[in-house]
């Protein structure tokens, strides 16, 4: 049976260019980029433009990129960074409720070490109202840390204008781009960032590799200790295959967003409106517009999400769910309820995000499956639809 | 991760539907938890004649709800209540780590409906 990868929010296939670009790195170009040897600067030459291209491709300068071992430990790094700096000063920090578990667990952390936390809401499409941003300010707040768009409904939260008053206030901006980069135009100095969160894997990358983006004059006190690799910041051997697959695949993203995001953007259009059109008691969770052109939340009324994913799954498609019973804690997605989602389309939610790779073709098949597999699990659920 | 045996039933449920005139009707849980599951039973001569589920719920909640309707069916309304949550969990293979929050609640349906019919036995 042939298999659709329908789900690149979590991760994605590596690129085999991207492959080829890091072969050599395991095997011949083997050196610590620390090393003064031949071996070792071959490394530090491979570091030296894998840093220039994934700067490029977010607009940065190459000093101001830190790479890490993906985006949770980016966003470790500045939060815990910021506050670990300002330690006895400014700690307060203003972030979202629809914030990834890197931001929202790494916050709950710091609560529990005494830190104040603001956890903005967003309105029932999923976006952070930047007034309610504003008001949280006060006069010991350090960081605002907001995504910049988020990884289940995929919505595009106003960094702009959350820029600007961190900009008035002296504030620090993170955003997590875990999700956007590759698929929106993210660019620091549009958007008006001091730190920014990516990850090669979501890009057709590698695994085990992502970047800090940090403005110059941006002062974090690292938390690891070691070595004294990327400025300080995070020690540690750099992983130089990874770090190659990563600029290779940030390179890559850079120069065919354009055709890729259009390309996604007219399959989940034909998604979503095929959907619309063969099933009832549907809903598009998160903004109609306002969205990442891979990202298609949807909510099937009467049906359950883990029993909708085993079916699709058993029809060779791969997606994933925001229902309880599909995670690991049991929780049902706390996005969906922050949209303030009635629990039965909480549980009833699928979540589709595209590829590059994925086809109209792939689209058909995939409408006619949800379609099936709504119809045959509404005859065993509700009694008013049998 | 699931058992041969589960993505047998959840795929092909026995049983599945109401019983209009039902002697004897159980529904457990909310759309808040994410499971609901509703036992239909038709009782003859202290016999369960006929099991029929409606469940909206996750693999765990529409297989075990079928299960315990063919492990019902057929039983006195005394051996129907001496079935276990390990006989059904058993009769399906066993259950990942983890995914026996949802496995007691087919039962639970099944004891209610018995419940509804002994409540009305004794008005009548």
């Amino acid at each position: 049976m042939k298999r659709i990868y329908m789900d690149h929010s979590a991760t994605t296939p590596v690129d085999p260019l991207v492959v080829d670009a890091m072969l050599p790195y395991f095997t011949e170009s083997f050196g610590n980029s620390s090393s003064l040897h031949s071996f070792g600067q071959e490394a530090a030459e491979a570091l030296y433009v894998a840093r220039s291209q994934v700067a490029d491709s977010i607009g940065a300068k190459a000093e101001e990129i830190i790479f890490t071992s993906g985006g949770t430990e980016s966003d470790n790094i500045a939060l815990q960074g910021v506050l670990s700096r300002e330690a006895g000063k400014r700690q307060h920090i203003i972030t979202s409720v629809i914030e990834h578990p890197a931001v929202l667990n790494t916050c709950s952390f710091l609560e529990s070490t005494g830190h104040d936390i603001t956890y903005v809401p967003v309105d029932s499409e999923g976006i952070v109202n930047a007034d309610d941003v504003k008001n949280a300010v006060r006069g010991n707040t350090v960081l605002i840390s907001i995504m910049h768009a988020n990884n289940e409904i995929g919505t595009i939260q106003p960094i702009k204008e959350i820029a600007d008053i961190a900009k008035d206030n002296n504030i620090y901006l993170h955003t997590d781009a875990v999700q956007s980069v590759g698929k929106i135009p993210v660019d620091v100095n549009s958007l008006g960032v001091d730190m920014l969160s990516i990850s090669s894997h979501k890009l057709y990358g590698p695994k085990g590799v992502g970047a800090l983006y940090m403005r110059e004059g941006t002062r974090l006190n690292p938390i690891l200790f070691g070595g004294g690799h990327e400025r300080g910041m995070r020690p540690g051997t750099e992983n130089i295959p990874g770090i190659v697959g990563f600029a290779t695949a940030s390179s890559l993203a850079k120069e065919h967003l354009d055709t890729d995001s259009k390309h996604m953007l007219r399959l989940r259009d034909s998604l979503i409106k095929g959907v619309f059109a063969t099933l009832d008691d549907v809903r598009l969770n998160g903004h109609a517009t306002q969205r990442l052109p891979n990202n298609a939340n949807l909510s099937f009324k009467y049906v359950e999400g883990e029993s909708m994913l085993m079916l699709l799954d058993m029809a060779g498609i791969a997606v994933s769910t925001g229902s309880a019973c599909s995670s690991r804690s049991l929780h049902a997605s706390h996005v969906l309820d922050s949209i303030g989602l009635e629990p039965d389309y909480i549980h009833g939610s699928v979540r589709m995000t595209l590829g590059k790779e994925n086809s109209m073709e792939e689209i058909e098949y995939l409408v006619g499956a949800l379609q099936e597999t709504v119809t045959k699990l509404r005859q065993i659920s509700s009694p008013a639809k049998c | 991760m699931y058992s041969k045996k589960i993505i047998e039933e959840f795929t092909n449920p026995k049983n599945v539907g109401i019983i209009e005139d039902a002697d004897g009707v159980g529904e457990i849980g909310s759309t808040v938890d994410g499971d609901v599951i509703t036992m239909y039973i038709k009782v003859d001569n202290g016999v369960l004649t006929d099991v029929r589920f409606k469940t909206f719920g996750c693999v765990v909640a529409i297989s075990t709800s079928t299960m315990v309707t063919q492990l019902a069916k057929g039983k006195t309304v005394e051996d129907a209540l001496a079935i276990s949550n390990q006989d059904v969990q058993h009769a399906l293979g066993g259950l990942p780590q983890g995914k026996d929050r949802c496995s007691g609640f087919a039962l639970d349906a099944l004891h209610k409906a018995i419940d509804d019919y002994r409540s009305k036995k004794v008005t009548i």
